[in-house]
C-alpha cells in the first residue's frame, strides 16, 4: 500500500507539474510536450486505480495519435506567443471564472459522494468486481453487448463528422494533373524506353 | 523489560515482511531486467555485424574484415568511436528537448521487450494486457524521432520528423488491426496465452499433430505480412526509411546529431528491429514452441526455437533492406491508408464473423 501511495503522489505531483506548464511554457511545442507528459502520468494514475486498459487507451489514443497531430499542427504554425500572451490579464478574470465554476462543481459531486454515499453511484468501485471480470471483458459487455446501439448511434456522429470535414475541404480542380497507379505500374521497357538515334556500341555520339 | 522485548519482536516482524514483500521481490524483478537487457544489447551488437555481413553478402562485398577475426568486433570497435568522440550540440537547437530525444527513444525501444514471454514463464512482467502494453510503448516511440528532429533545428532534421510522424501514425492503424485478429482467436491479450494458443490450431483441425502448421502465421497468412511490411515501416526500416533517406535528407532525423547521442539513436534502431522481430514470433510463429513436437524437436530448450525464429525473422528485415528499393513517399502512404487499411479492416470483420458461425470463438 505504501508503494502504491507513493507512485500516487508522484503521478499526481507531475501531472499538476506539467498541466501548469503547459499553460505557462513559452515556447509552444514545449507546451505540447509537457500536456503529454500530463497525458502519460494520468495514464499512470488510471494503472493504480485498476484500469490498466483505460490506462493504455489514454496512451495509445492520445498520446500515441492526437497528440502527435497536435504536436504535427503546432510545430507548422508560426505562433507569436507574445502576441497571444499580450491579452492574458484581460482574460484572466473570465477564466478565473470558469476555472472556479469547474472546481465548485467538482467539489460538490465528490462532497455529495462523501456525504451520503449512496446518492450517486459508488464511482470507485467498478460495477462487476474486479476479481471476477477483467477490465477489457467488463468495458466489452457494456460497450458491445448491453449499449450496442448507442454505441453505433455515436459510430455514425462520427462518421457523419468525417464526412462533413471531408466535403468541407474537398476542392476539385479540374485542370490538376492527377496520378493514375495503374498505368504507372503497367509501364515496362518496350513501352517507356524509346532508343532515339542509332548508335553502334563503342562509336559514341 | 517484557514489554521492550515484544515491542523489538513486532518491529522485526514488520521489517521482515518489509523484507519479503518488497526487496526480495523488486531486487529479483532487478536482476531479471539487468539480464534481459544484457542479452538484448549483446544481440544488437550481433545485428551489427550480421546485417553488414549480409548486406555484403548480397552486394557481393566482403563487409567488415579488418578488426578481429573476420571482423567480428566491429560492433564493438564502433561502440569506442561513438563513446569517445566529442559530443556536439547545435548552438541554435532547443538543448533540454535534443539530449531528452533520443533518450525516449532508446527508452521505449527498451521498455517494449518488458513484456515479451521468450519461454515459458521467462518473463519479466507477464501482465494481462501485453499486447496493449506493447502496442502503446510502440506508438510513444514516435515521440523520439520527432522531438530529434524538431530540437535539431535543422530543415533535413525536421522533414524527417515529420515524416517519420505520418508515418509510423499511418501503419499504427494497420498493426492495431493485425493485433485484433490474433487477438479474436486467442481471447487473451497477454503474450504468454498468445504463445500457448497456438499449440493447437490450423494443423491439428485437419487430424494432423500438433506443428508449425499451428502457429497463426498459416491460418492468418494476409495478416503475417501485413504485419512484417508494417513493421518494417514501424521501425522506420528500409523500404520505408524515408525518415533517414541518406540520398535526399542526408541522414533524417539524426544528421545534427554526434557520439553517445548518435549512437543511442543507432540502438534504438536496432532495438526496435529486434522487438518488432520477437513480437513476430510470439504473435505469429508460435514464439518458443517446437516446429513438431516430437521427440528430438522438443529436447531443445523453449528458448533455443525462441531465438531461432527471432534471427530468422531479423534476417528477412535485413534482406529487404539489401534488395528493396526505397518507396516514394507518397506510395508509402497510398500503401498504408489505401491497401492495408482496407484488407486489414476487412479481415477483422471476417475473421470475426468466421469464428462466430464455426464456434471456434475462445
Amino acid at each position: 500500500m505504501i508503494l502504491t501511495a507513493l507512485f500516487f503522489y508522484l503521478f499526481a505531483t507531475v501531472t499538476i507539474g506539467a498541466a501548469f506548464m503547459v499553460i505557462t511554457a513559452r515556447n509552444p511545442v514545449h507546451a505540447v510536450l509537457f500536456l503529454i507528459l500530463a497525458f502519460v502520468n494520468s495514464a499512470g494514475l488510471f494503472m493504480l486505480a485498476g484500469a490498466e486498459f483505460l490506462a493504455l487507451l489514454l496512451i495509445v489514443v492520445y498520446v500515441g495519435a492526437v497528440a502527435v497531430l497536435f504536436l504535427f499542427v503546432v510545430m507548422m504554425l508560426d505562433v507569436d506567443f507574445a502576441e497571444l500572451r499580450a491579452g492574458f490579464l484581460d482574460y484572466l478574470p473570465v477564466g478565473g471564472v470558469i476555472g472556479l465554476i469547474v472546481l465548485a462543481e467538482l467539489l460538490i459531486v465528490l462532497g455529495s459522494w462523501v456525504v451520503a454515499p449512496g446518492a450517486i453511484g459508488d464511482p470507485v468501485q467498478p460495477i462487476p468486481d474486479m476479481d471476477k471480470v477483467s477490465n477489457i471483458r467488463a468495458l466489452g459487455d457494456l460497450l458491445y453487448t448491453r449499449y450496442v446501439f448507442f454505441f453505433q448511434i455515436a459510430g455514425m456522429v462520427l462518421l457523419v463528422a468525417m464526412i462533413g470535414a471531408i466535403v468541407l475541404t474537398l476542392h476539385h480542380k479540374d485542370k490538376a494533373r492527377r496520378q493514375n497507379i495503374g498505368a504507372q505500374i503497367a509501364r515496362n521497357p518496350a513501352s517507356a524506353i524509346e532508343v532515339v538515334k542509332d548508335v553502334k556500341p563503342g562509336q559514341g555520339l | 523489560m517484557q514489554q521492550n522485548e515484544q515491542g523489538f519482536e513486532t518491529e522485526y516482524k514488520l521489517m521482515d515482511q518489509f523484507i519479503d514483500t518488497y526487496v526480495i521481490p523488486g531486487a529479483i524483478m532487478i536482476a531479471q531486467s539487468l539480464l534481459l537487457l544484457v542479452a538484448v544489447l549483446v544481440s544488437t551488437a550481433i545485428l551489427i555485424y550480421a546485417e553488414r555481413k549480409i548486406w555484403a553478402a548480397v552486394h557481393m562485398r566482403r563487409g567488415p574484415n579488418v578488426v578481429g577475426p573476420w571482423g567480428v568486433m566491429q560492433p564493438f570497435a564502433d561502440f569506442l568511436k561513438f563513446l569517445l568522440k566529442e559530443p556536439v550540440i547545435p548552438a541554435s537547437a532547443s538543448k533540454i528537448v535534443f539530449v531528452i530525444g533520443p533518450l525516449v527513444s532508446v527508452t521505449l525501444a527498451l521498455a517494449a521487450w518488458a513484456v515479451i514471454p521468450v519461454n515459458q514463464n521467462w518473463v519479466v512482467a507477464d501482465v494481462n494486457i501485453g499486447i496493449l502494453y506493447i502496442f502503446a510503448v510502440s506508438s510513444l516511440g514516435v515521440y523520439g524521432v520527432i522531438m530529434a528532429g524538431w530540437a535539431s533545428n535543422s530543415k533535413y532534421a525536421f522533414l524527417a520528423a515529420l515524416r517519420s510522424a505520418a508515418q509510423m501514425v499511418s501503419y499504427e492503424v494497420s498493426i492495431g488491426f493485425v493485433i485484433i485478429t490474433v487477438l479474436l482467436c486467442v481471447g487473451s491479450l497477454n503474450l504468454t496465452e498468445i504463445v500457448l494458443s497456438q499449440r493447437d490450431g490450423a494443423g491439428t483441425m485437419l487430424g494432423l499433430s500438433p506443428s508449425f502448421l499451428d502457429w497463426h502465421w498459416l491460418a492468418l497468412f494476409p495478416m503475417f505480412v501485413i504485419f512484417f511490411i508494417s513493421a518494417l515501416a514501424e521501425t522506420n526500416r528500409a523500404p520505408f526509411d524515408l525518415p533517414e533517406a541518406e540520398s535526399e535528407l542526408v541522414a533524417g532525423y539524426t544528421v545534427e546529431y554526434s557520439s553517445s547521442l548518435f549512437l543511442l539513436q543507432f540502438l534504438t534502431e536496432l532495438v526496435a528491429v529486434l522487438a518488432m522481430s520477437a513480437i513476430t514470433v510470439v504473435l505469429f510463429l508460435g514464439g518458443w514452441l517446437p516446429p513438431l513436437q516430437i521427440a528430438p524437436f522438443t529436447w531443445v530448450p523453449g528458448v533455443v526455437w525462441f531465438l531461432a525464429k527471432l534471427w530468422s525473422v531479423v534476417f528477412m528485415f535485413s534482406m529487404v533492406k539489401a534488395i528493396v528499393p526505397r518507396y516514394r513517399y507518397d506510395q508509402l502512404m497510398r500503401l498504408g491508408w489505401k491497401v492495408f487499411l482496407p484488407i486489414s479492416l476487412f479481415m477483422v470483420f471476417a475473421t470475426a464473423l468466421v469464428l462466430q458461425l464455426t464456434g471456434w470463438a475462445a
